[in-house]
């Protein structure tokens, strides 16, 4: 098996004086998708912001690629391909979709590369191509979803990671999120994906980890813990 | 409310004796610099019932303070204008013209300063932060340009002369009323209104707190007292000019309640004390090793270490406690007003 | 009864009043290059720079020391002829020393701050701006200096009114300025980053802008547009004191929010409309024109808080 191509192990991060992630460990193999569910509060965006750099651990080891990047900018990680599309999509409203995509290569130089990645998005989602001298905040809830994952694959991600993609969107465009979403993992992108919504994260991605109040309760292959007991009760709304 | 005017009375009498005492034996620049501490008391703890209990960032209060004092000289002072068709300078004679007349001049002064307060409460109420910080700002240069502009009351040289009515009984008796007030308000109903306000507005609106009432209500409050405090810098000082009061001043002040930790009171006190005081004993020292100008480098640079290291100032949001204090104090009985925050 | 108002001349035609027009244009050009500093530093970090104004005083003092070398001092008569690219070597030699400086302040005082209440950086700034006053005071001297001459000043004709040479100078200098400064922002990477910043620092951070360099830069941008004042307005009122940056300052910032605050063109233009109104208001009493910035101010924060150019919408920029 290769290299894990992003390895935590036994990450403590606090805010203030609450403990919030409670010795975390998780590893990605490349050109997984892999799933990591919970319910509000759980931990699951602090992981996120802890793997690239917003938060730090007070203890432990966190290696992307072999390397320790436990106290590595967050600039300097989306330059060597470990890139995040923020929940709450965090566009910017103000500049139009083309601008958005051109920022989201803010940490590249290839001018003929850019612009293929670019017709590339448009052919991914079409649906921007449509709007692309339109201004951000003009978007639908579903467009600007898009334009964040858009975004985030113009800089060349080797491991993206998806910070609760269906997020207030109606049930048949957060399908079309995830169809993405498997299109841009089979082009060979890794894939962290951080959702509420357990049933679908868990059919596109391979495997999966549950998160509760900061620590990983359960991990397995995504298959198996969709017949899982106690997975279905907690969070799949069946049992 | 009876402990309450006993208090004040047994407080009056108590400056009083302070008074005489400090008149008869104290050296007179001692004793300035502790009515210019009882002024910035003043000014202090008045500032503190808008900025640190309701949370607005105002820096308009030298321009409270200067309406306060030109309205009070105004009733006390002769005045001179220069009249046109007699080609000469007249004298409008003060309405009071006796050591009497003071502490309605003061009143009145203070109550003018207040209706300013209202006056800048109610339009800047769609304000937050910065932005009312700047607007306060705003207030004060306008108010100082305006009496730069009115040569009855001296323009920008200044109007001198007036009586040297201020004297540490007067100023103390202030300090004393401004401090029994607040300490009250901040138990009361209205000051639980305004610290509602101040953690969180939405919240507040939705307890039934009217915020914009509040809001203004605390502004009256607070240019009340600094116009009382104009006053009484006004006749301490016997000339005062637009300079006195430009917005140099509202940051000291606020520098005063950052220091002392805003929204404490007693906070507010010691800021205002160390502030007056420590000035005046660095002059010397400053002199001593010959660079002048060291001391306000040093202020300013111990306001950012501050604000850096400790930006909630030296108490915090607590109140120095009396009772603490009384057992600091052999021999003292601590019964009335105390207890910690 | 009391006399309120000074009126002043008792002609005042309309070509006296194109005339105060004119100087506001120049006027206003100082407050727009002032202006971009805070509307720049408060877009990015919401802050207040109340220490903006100082560097402006401090880019004046930068050119004042190396312009005694080859300048024309009037106590001594001397008038050496002074080439263009020296004048231009004074320019960039203040704008970098300012810059330098900007980026200091932003290090030492500001970014220990970033994580805390803006209440605590306003006073911060508050506090910087009171400790380069001072220094400044320590340091340079509480009297004035005059600053040297190198060009000697002589009115224009244009059309029915005339301007100082010097005042062409800060209208031209200004324009291309602001110009270039706009430019950069929205044309190169480095702009980009800074719009990026000024939208939404975390998801900047997550698009891999470098957020503390981004900010040295726009601190460093920002300072010098303000040096770049201090020279011009040296040339033109060659009279320095180390206060000299406290009402100047508290004006363009009057003038970014003026404009709307965050905006580059915003802060342009609020400079302009604020340097003619003072100045056409000086006609009659210029006392009064003291005031007009700051009923301007109360006027905009009222009436439209986002400025004539600032977006209304969710982000403040």
């Amino acid at each position: 098996m290769a290299e894990p191509i992003l390895e935590m192990k036994d990450i403590n991060v606090y805010y203030g004086a609450i403990h919030a992630l409670k010795g975390i460990s998780l590893t990605v193999n490349p050109g997984e998708v892999v799933t990591l569910i919970g319910a509000n509060g759980a931990g699951k965006t602090t992981t996120l912001a802890t793997i690239c750099g917003l938060m730090r651990s007070k203890t432990g080891s966190l290696r992307y690629a072999g390397e320790d990047i436990a106290n590595a900018a967050t600039h300097r990680l989306v330059a060597k391909g470990l890139v995040m599309a923020p929940e709450g999509r965090g566009i910017f409203p103000n500049l139009t979709v083309e601008e958005n995509l051109l920022l989201g290569a803010y940490a590249r130089a290839d001018k003929e590369g850019i612009q293929k990645d670019l017709r590339h998005g448009y052919e991914i989602f079409p649906r921007l191509a449509e709007r692309k001298k339109q201004r951000g905040g003009t978007l639908s809830g579903g467009e600007q979803q898009m334009l964040a994952i858009a975004r985030s694959l113009m800089s060349r991600p080797k491991l993206l990671l998806l910070d609760e993609p269906s997020l207030g969107l109606a049930p048949l465009i957060v399908q079309t999120i995830f169809e993405t979403v498997d299109t841009v993992n089979k082009e060979g992108v890794t894939i962290l994906l951080v959702e509420q919504n357990a049933r679908i994260a868990l059919k596109h991605s391979n495997r999966a980890y549950v998160i509760e109040s900061g620590e990983i309760s359960t991990e397995g292959n995504s298959a198996d813990l969709l017949t899982d007991p106690r997975v279905k009760a907690a969070y799949l709304g069946e049992g | 409310m009876g402990r309450m005017i006993g208090i004040l009375v047994v407080s009056l009498a108590v400056v009083l004796g302070v008074n005489w005492f400090l008149d008869s034996y104290i050296d007179q620049y001692v004793v300035r610099v502790i009515n210019m501490c009882g002024i910035s008391i003043i000014l202090a703890v008045s500032l503190n019932v808008i900025n640190g209990l309701c949370g607005q960032f105002s820096l308009g209060h030298a321009g409270f303070m200067a309406i306060g004092a030109y309205v009070s000289a105004w009733f006390t002072t002769t005045l001179r204008y220069f009249d046109e068709a007699q080609a000469k300078y007249v004298a409008i004679e003060p309405m009071f013209s006796s050591q009497w007349g003071f502490v309605p001049a003061l009143i009145v002064g203070g109550i003018a300063a207040a209706i300013a307060g209202a006056v800048v409460g109610i339009p800047t109420l769609r304000l937050k932060g910065d932005y009312l910080a700047i607007a306060t700002l705003g207030f004060g240069e306008i108010v100082t340009i305006m009496i730069t502009n009115f040569e009855t009351i001296g323009g920008a040289n200044g109007l001198p002369g007036l009586p040297a009515y201020s004297n540490t009984f007067w100023i103390f008796a202030f300090v004393v009323i401004v401090v029994m007030f607040s300490w009250y308000l901040q138990r009361s109903t209205f000051g639980r209104a305004l610290i509602a306000i101040r953690e969180n507005e939405l919240a507040a609106e939705v307890m039934g707190i009217s915020a914009s009432r509040m809001k203004v209500m605390a502004f009256i409050y607070g240019a009340f007292f600094a116009g009382i405090a104009g006053g009484l810098l006004g006749h301490l000082l016997q000339t005062i000019s637009p300079a006195t009061f430009n917005f140099m001043k509202s940051i000291e002040v606020v520098v005063m309640l950052v220091l002392g930790g805003l929204g404490s009171m007693t906070g507010a006190i010691v800021g205002a004390i160390v502030l007056t005081a420590l000035p005046e004993a660095l002059r010397d020292v400053e002199s001593e090793i010959g660079l002048v100008g060291v001391r306000m480098v040093a202020y300013a640079l111990v306001l950012i270490l501050l604000m850096i290291f400790r930006p909630q100032g030296i108490f915090g949001q607590k109140e120095l406690s009396l009772k603490l204090l009384g057992r600091l104090i052999p021999g003292r009985k601590s019964g009335n007003a105390g207890g910690e925050e | 009864m009391l006399p309120l108002l000074e009126t002043e001349a008792p002609g005042i035609t309309a070509e006296l009043i194109l005339q105060q027009v004119a100087n506001g244009v120049a006027k206003g050009s100082v407050y727009a290059l002032i202006a971009v500093g805070y509307t720049m530093v408060y877009g990015v970090l919401q802050l207040i720079n109340f220490a903006h104004g100082e560097v402006y005083m401090l880019g004046a003092y930068f050119s004042y020391y190396p312009a005694k070398w080859f300048g024309y001092v009037p106590e001594t008569g001397e008038k050496p002829k002074v080439p263009l690219y020296l004048i231009g070597a004074l320019f960039v030699g203040s704008m970098a020393a300012c810059a330098a400086v900007g980026m200091l302040i932003e290090r030492l005082a500001y970014r220990p701050l970033r994580n805390s209440s803006r209440l605590a950086a306003l006073i911060t700034a508050i506090g910087v701006s009171l400790f380069l006053q001072n220094a400044g005071q320590m340091v340079f001297g509480a009297d004035p200096k005059g600053f040297p001459v190198f060009m000697d000043q002589e009115s224009v004709p244009l059309g029915p009114i005339e301007l100082a040479n010097t005042k062409l100078v800060i209208i031209v200098v200004a324009a291309i300025m602001m110009t270039g400064l706009h430019l950069f922002v929205q044309r190169t990477k480095p702009g980009a980053a800074m719009r990026a910043c000024s939208f939404d620092m975390r998801t900047a951070r997550l698009m891999g802008v470098n957020v503390d360099r981004t900010v040295a830069m726009t601190f460093a941008l920002g300072s010098a547009m303000a040096a770049v004042g201090g020279v011009l307005v040296a040339m033109d009122q060659p009279r320095l004191t180390p206060l000299m940056g406290l009402m100047m300052g508290l004006k363009a910032f009057i003038a970014a929010v003026l404009g709307g605050i965050g905006s580059i063109p915003g802060a342009a233009l609020g400079g302009l409309v604020l340097g003619v109104a003072e100045s056409v208001v000086g006609t009659w009493s210029t006392t009064y024109a003291e005031a007009v910035a700051f009923i301007v101010l109360i006027l905009v924060l009222l009436v439209k808080p986002s400025g004539l150019l600032g977006k209304s919408g969710r982000e403040k920029v």
